[in-house]
């Protein structure tokens, strides 16, 4: 064996990572030459230099900008809840698993809501997302899917106290809730970016069933006489 | 004995001031020559040189910038990153941003520190740079000086860096500094001597210490002629820069910053400066002694080549310090006096026994000297990767002692306890 070998071994590696297109998603915004300028005007090379011939130069002196949006997974915890008040029963599991104790929740008797059981009216759902550290361990805690992570990111502000989230603004706000701990709003192909869920029955795993429904169910299990192909796709 | 006017930059200067009607005057200088009235030719020649010196100097500060920028976007390239390249077009002014920071920055003298040698280090770092870029040849007649000894004044200025070195880590009077200061001044003089025996074999068959005399007699690339004491040059030059894989004196992850642990604001500034200006006129130095200068073909000028040979030497300089990781300080230190220093020996005999056979040789003969000296460099470089190699590694091969120590064998703590 030749020594050195290790060496230039390790050259060629970084040689390779030269040649090769950077990783680097560049956020806000990128610079374009002018093949890239024109890419994103939606014009030709040539049509750009002739049509708008000041922008093909500042693209050729590397002044020309386009806007970015970074690639984000489905999955990302932006920490602008997402909360379903008609689902929220008010049993404060969130707050009782929140590590750094920012959930602030008070109740009144006699809520009503779509869950089985009894609820609580809620008075008061502060969330203070300036101290949040983006564990989730809220949302895996809820357990009628009330709460969900958000999607967004650029949330800076000049006062902490506006990050603080109340009852009011977690209704107001556009519900882009993140699929986070929630696998049954990527099985029905929604995607956070752009699109709002406002369909309560879309966001949770599960509903009370009414008598009839549950009476049915119980009569379906036990027929074993009829079973057609459906049934058989269904237990597939 | 060459002349000044050699230089072209001299000569135009000189020229356009002076009216004394040299000889070799006649014809140049812009307006017609003669600015200055008779008998002020001591004041043109003072005023020839601070032109040219201010010119250099404000050169090398601009090199310094770009080279800046360069490294930092081919070390980001070379990671998968883009570099920085937000200010400005394509980054380019990056480094004036951080100029303007560095000089705005609090300027922080610790308490314990010597004042005086500690506010002299980051001078004494910058000047030696500085004055390598008198003897270097940028391109046919574009020179500061043409010295007959300008390879030894390289060496004797280059090695003056380990005094500020030292002064800095006295200075400050940190520990992290201590530290630095004693692995970089032992590293540093164990690499000098690699580094100038290497550049004997130049010398011998060059026949002249004068940089200008080397390029000249460079009919072939001496880096094809001498490979053995390129790559010794190469490498030994990289170690007295204090550059990766050799930067020890300042290794973040164990030392902090080194030396420059307490200096801020400009101070600093001079520092950084000072490593790129050195980095520059090394390579400056490489180009001039082993790549042929300012040689190329016709139509384009000699200061072109003369700096895109000093670009390429860059480039592979940021190219090591992106691949290869850094040493121990046992491992640079017995590659230096266990490899570097014998290949050089080895180097040195064979290039003497060689010109003993072709006493001045032509460029056949200098071909038939490179072929001679590249089988000697594989076959040298091979024979000491089989005596020093991973298996003769103290660590790697398991044959070192490791001494755990144990709590029983800590020194008693004072009767007052730690203070």
């Amino acid at each position: 064996m030749v020594y050195g070998i290790g060496l230039a071994k390790g050259m060629s590696v970084t040689l390779k990572t030269l040649i090769g297109p950077a990783f680097t998603v560049q956020y806000p915004d990128r610079r374009v030459g002018v093949i890239g300028a024109a890419r994103a005007y939606g014009m030709s090379t040539p049509g750009l230099i002739f049509k708008r011939p000041i922008k093909a130069i500042r693209a050729v002196l590397g002044f020309e900008r386009v806007e970015v949006r970074p690639t984000q997974a489905a999955r990302f915890r932006g920490n602008e809840f997402t909360w379903y008040e008609d689902r929220c029963t008010g049993c404060a599991s969130c707050a009782k698993y929140c590590p750094l104790g920012i959930i602030k929740i008070v109740t009144l008797p006699g809520g009503t809501n779509v869950q089985e059981g009894e609820s609580y009216a809620i008075d008061t759902f502060d969330i203070d997302t300036g101290r949040c550290m983006f564990c989730a361990l809220c949302v895996e805690a809820c357990p009628y899917d009330a709460l969900h992570m958000g999607s967004s990111f650029e949330r800076s502000n000049y006062q902490r106290m506006s990050l603080v989230l109340s009852k009011d603004d977690l209704i107001a706000q556009p519900k882009h809730p993140s699929t986070w701990f929630r696998p049954q709003m990527e099985d029905q192909d929604y995607s956070p970016f752009g699109e709002t869920l406002d369909d309560i029955k879309k966001a949770g795993r599960h509903e009370m069933p009414s008598v009839e429904d549950l009476t049915q169910r119980w009569v379906e299990d036990r027929r074993t006489d009829v079973k057609d192909d459906s049934d058989e796709k269904a237990e597939d | 004995m060459p002349s000044p006017f050699d230089s072209i930059l001299y000569k135009y200067v000189y020229c356009t001031l002076s009216s004394t009607g040299d000889a070799e005057c006649v014809g140049n200088g812009l307006f017609g020559g003669g600015l200055l009235p008779g008998g002020l030719e001591w004041l043109a020649f003072l005023l020839t040189a601070v032109i040219m010196v201010a010119a250099i100097i404000n050169g090398v500060l601009g090199g310094v910038l770009l080279m800046i920028w360069g490294e930092r976007r081919l070390l980001g390239r070379f990671q998968g990153r883009t570099g920085p390249n937000r200010w400005g077009p394509f980054g380019l002014l990056t480094p004036v941003a951080d100029a303007v920071k560095t000089m705005f920055k609090e300027d922080v003298v610790p308490t314990v520190s010597d004042r005086f040698v500690f506010t002299l280090a980051p001078i004494l770092m910058l000047f030696p740079a500085l004055l390598i870029y008198a003897v270097i040849p940028f391109g046919a007649g574009t020179w500061m000086a043409d010295i007959n000894v300008a390879l030894l004044f390289i060496i004797a200025i280059g090695g003056a860096n380990v005094l500020a070195i030292l002064a800095a880590s006295l200075g400050s009077g940190n520990r992290y500094a201590m530290f630095s200061a004693m692995r970089a001044v032992a590293m540093l003089i164990s690499y000098e001597i690699p580094l100038v025996i290497s550049l004997i074999g130049v010398l011998m068959l060059s026949g002249s210490l004068s940089l200008v005399d080397i390029v000249d007699a460079q009919t072939i690339p001496f880096f094809i002629v001498q490979p053995l004491g390129f790559f010794v040059f190469l490498i030994a030059s990289m170690a007295e820069l204090n550059r990766t894989p050799f930067d020890v004196a300042e290794a973040e992850s164990e030392i902090v910053a080194g030396y420059m642990t307490d200096y801020s604001s400009m101070k600093f500034g001079l520092f950084f400066l000072a490593e790129f200006a050195a980095t520059i006129a090394t390579s400056g130095v490489i180009t001039a002694v082993f790549l042929g200068g300012w040689h190329g073909f016709d139509p384009i000028p000699s200061q072109f080549w003369f700096v895109a040979k000093m670009v390429a030497v860059l480039t592979v300089i940021v190219w090591i310090r992106a691949s290869w990781p850094r040493l121990r300080i046992d491992q640079i230190m017995n590659f230096a006096w266990k490899a570097l220093f014998e290949l050089t020996l080895i180097n040195l005999v064979v290039s003497g026994v060689l010109l003993l056979i072709w006493p001045s040789p032509s460029t056949t003969e200098l071909w038939y000297m490179a072929g001679i000296n590249w089988v000697v460099f594989l076959v040298s470089v091979y024979i000491f990767g089989r005596v020093l190699g991973p298996k003769h590694d103290p660590v790697r091969s398991g044959n070192f002692q490791d001494v755990t120590l144990s709590n029983s064998d800590a020194p008693a703590l004072p009767a007052g306890g730690r203070d």
